[in-house]
């Protein structure tokens, strides 16, 4: 079992030896540069005692060892974006920025591997790579400011994942700083290092397990033809059931995303792209490949979508035209904003076939709620998105949002779903855990997050819910469901 | 639809029995004398073509699985069918991939859930039915390569594929390492590029056509392409280690008897006519290994004897 933790007071001692470790400017204290850093994307917030800006391996080595010595705990932050609360401070830990650590080191495009520091942000590794033809494969949604540190953290997706596989299977090793801070390579370029795999146990740990400091990615080779489509329908059920009748036909799209009506119409206003916004539902099917797969693949999705009812098949031109349909679906959370200023997204993932049901009650959920409703999301995992926007001004509204949101995690679930596809669990699901996992299930998940952090301090009271972690949070998060 | 675990957990959790060792068809390790064998549920349970999943006990037979997976134009990346498959549960827990890594990806992607029986002989599950799925740590891909040492695995949800279009085999002989360089290169995504340093099998799948077409491509730079039933035969070389694929042209370059070895490039597996001892853990991974092993395993009464740290496993 972890032991227990007592966030104590910074100390100016804790302050002084991490100022004698690192550039004084490179350790900020004051109130008014800590603030920012009191959330992630989420709308949890905490609070950070003291937030640190390492720029080398040894350098976060050193801030952890002080940690480790006044039981302090400490938590890793790429750029803020998650939306789980995972790197939300809690009750003054010590917040370990790598966003300095944004270096490519090494690339080799014969093997297909790179290697990068945690701050790299996701989508300048896939740049920087262009050249080789290669890209790195998990694409999330804020991939123009998200880190692949962060993504390793949350093992994330994004549209492009279906094919192509989440984060774990585009990562070969990560240098890990560990909560005593000792220094460890878990996985490597080697295929099957010997032992455990500590670095799959690793990904997707929400920084609970240490810091990575050095990452090794697997890239993978660009396509040489690609059809992205568009095609609508007048019934939620029809656009569903044509996701199921796609995979079902033994093919697995590069993406196959879903808007609902509210959202193409939220969108259309946005980007001008001549979307039915007439439409229950319409479906982002893009095929990449080789040319001959890539045109065959593109009318057997024409056929099924014919047969489920879609209205119109819009089959984008040119790269100008895909451009533009991805935008729409990139930038959806972005036109929301013109219905209501705030919203709170969700993330669940049901079995395939369960998507038009658990849409419904989606739907329902929100009505009861008296809440406005949006879904864009990736269908072909069954990953849903539903965004819940209001205005947080107006009295009692945050919760009936919570509510609604806990409704829709429970439907979820009981459809043979899981919590979270690929934002985690962090502080937002972490009481929901035992809504999917029973206690000797738990325990495994607690046993394994002690054999890495017998302290105890990285970045504590997230995911497990406290029987399992045997923390001791003092201060519950502004916005936490609890 | 889930298998039934009860006995399975009875019969390991038996304190009073002593150390347990878990069996299929020892096609992989072979169990010990002297320790009371078990062995888990075998069956497909419920398989879904259009979830992509397929869920069954760990005793399954590759075999079964993949003929019935092939029956709705699906596959399950385990070891494909042959003599000496094994069950599901030894491919996992050995977690040794194929020769179709470089293009299928790697065995540990596959298990989705599992539910296993811990040391004590209760029932656990982790991971999640569906394709996606970041909910709590990942227990899963621990499993994959870990012999059995954190529990026996009883049941498992695995994710399918779509068989491709084609599967195709092609062979150069007298070449170099620059050849399959060229390969890794220039051809969209191989299933798997296969050398002894003289001799190069590569192997494409997808659309047919694309498949005539890269080939088309290819014979420009790469002379002597032909295209032969399958890969070559692995059974004389039975001993594999794991290298960074960089290392492979220099092996070639240093090693008198090419012959001896077959190399997965672009993945670096190399399979040997002659055992080769695995380095040895760092000790700060082998101190993890240490308290995962105390934590899940603490009297050493599952599989007892498979050391994860020192290799003795091969």
């Amino acid at each position: 079992m972890t032991s227990d933790v007592y966030v104590q007071p910074i100390s100016q001692r804790l302050v002084n030896q991490l100022r004698q470790a690192l550039d004084l400017r490179r350790v900020h204290t004051e109130a008014a540069d800590i603030d920012l850093y009191k959330s992630d994307a989420s709308n949890i917030k905490g609070r950070a005692g003291i937030v640190c800006f390492p720029v080398t391996t040894r350098e976060v080595q050193a801030i952890v060892r002080i940690c480790a010595e006044f039981n302090q705990p400490f938590v890793a932050r790429g750029s803020g974006t998650g939306l789980a609360g995972g790197a939300t401070p809690i009750d003054g830990s010590v917040v370990i920025s790598t966003a300095k650590m944004n270096r490519l080191i090494s690339v080799d495009p014969v093997n297909r591997l790179a290697w990068i520091e945690p701050g790299m942000l996701n989508l300048d590794l896939t740049r920087e790579v262009s050249r080789h033809d290669l890209h790195f494969a998990p694409d999330p949604s804020s991939q123009q400011s998200c880190t692949i540190g962060g993504n390793v953290a949350n093992n994330s997706g994004g549209p492009h994942c279906l094919a192509d596989g989440v984060t774990s299977s585009h990562i070969l090793a990560c240098e890990v700083v560990l909560s005593d801070g000792s220094l460890v390579m878990l996985g490597g370029e080697e295929p099957e290092p010997h032992g455990l795999d500590l670095r799959g146990a690793f990904i997707g740990s929400e920084g609970m397990f240490g810091i990575t400091t050095k990452i090794c990615v697997r890239l993978t080779q660009n396509y040489t033809a690609v059809k992205t489509m568009l095609m609508d329908f007048t019934t939620v059920q029809a656009g569903a059931e044509t996701v199921s009748a796609i995979i079902a036909a033994g093919m697995v799209p590069a993406a196959l995303e879903m808007m609902d009506q509210l959202c193409l119409e939220a969108v259309e206003a946005y980007i001008h792209a001549d979307l039915p916004t007439d439409a229950a539902a319409a479906l982002l099917v893009e095929v990449s490949g080789l040319p001959h797969a890539v045109n065959e693949e593109a009318l057997r999705i024409t056929d099924i979508g014919r047969s489920h009812g879609a209205r119109t098949i819009r089959v984008a031109q040119d790269e100008a035209e895909r451009a533009l349909l991805w935008k729409g679906r990139k930038t959806a959370f972005g036109a929301i904003a013109r219905i209501k200023p705030n919203y709170y997204l969700h993330d669940t993932v049901v079995p395939r076939r369960k998507l038009n049901e658990v849409l419904q009650e989606v739907y329902r959920i929100a009505r009861e709620h008296d809440l406005l409703v949006l879904n864009v999301f990736h269908a072909g995992d069954g990953n849903l998105h539903p965004l819940l926007v209001f205005d947080k001004r107006e009295p009692g509204v945050m919760e009936r949002v919570h509510s609604a949101g806990q409704e829709i995690v429970r439907v979820s679930v009981e459809a043979g779903g899981v919590l979270s596809g690929e934002h985690g669990i962090g502080l937002e699901k972490r009481d929901f855990m035992p809504m999917m996992f029973g206690p000797h299930d738990l325990q495994a998940q607690a046993s394994m997050r002690s054999a890495f952090d017998p302290l105890g301090i990285a970045n504590p009271f997230k995911v497990l819910p406290s029987p399992s972690s045997c923390g001791d949070a003092h201060d519950i998060g502004e916005g936490m469901w609890v | 639809m889930g298998v039934d675990l009860t006995n399975f957990a009875e019969s390991v959790g038996d304190q009073t029995a002593g150390p347990a060792w878990i069996i299929g068809q020892q096609t992989r390790v072979t169990a010990p004398t002297g320790v009371r064998q078990v062995q888990a549920p075998s069956g497909i349970y419920d398989l879904q073509p259009d979830e992509m999943t397929v869920v069954c006990g760990a005793g399954t037979s590759i075999n079964e699985l993949q003929e019935a997976l092939g029956a709705v134009g699906q596959y399950v990346n385990l070891p494909l069918k042959s003599s000496d498959s094994g069950t599901v549960g030894g491919a996992l827990a050995q977690g040794h991939g194929d020769i179709y890594r470089l293009g299928r990806g790697a065995l540990r992607d596959t298990l989705l859930q599992v539910r296993f029986v811990n040391h004590d002989g209760h029932v656990v599950m982790a991971g999640g039915p569906t394709v996606k799925n970041v909910s709590g740590f990942d227990l899963c891909r621990l499993f994959v390569g870990s012999f059995g040492q954190l529990g026996f695995i009883g049941e498992t949800i695995l994710r399918t594929r779509p068989l491709p279009r084609s599967s195709r085999w092609f062979y150069i002989e007298q070449t170099s390492m620059s050849s399959t360089d060229a390969i890794l290169q220039r051809v969209y995504r191989p299933a798997s590029v296969l050398t002894n340093g003289q001799s190069v099998w590569f192997c494409i799948e997808g659309h047919p056509l694309d498949c005539d077409d890269t080939i088309k491509q290819l014979t420009p730079i790469l002379a002597n392409i032909v295209e032969v039933s399958g890969p070559p035969d692995l059974r004389s070389f039975p001993y594999r280690r794991s290298v960074s694929p960089v290392q492979l042209s220099k092996l070639f370059s240093s090693e008198t008897e090419d012959s001896h070895l077959i190399v997965e490039a672009g993945v670096g597996i190399i399979h040997s006519k002659a055992p080769t001892q695995s380095p040895d853990i760092e000790p700060p991974v082998a101190l993890i290994h240490q308290r995962i092993l105390h934590e899940f395993n603490p009297t050493g009464r599952l599989n007892p004897g498979i050391n994860l740290i020192s290799g003795m496993t091969q």
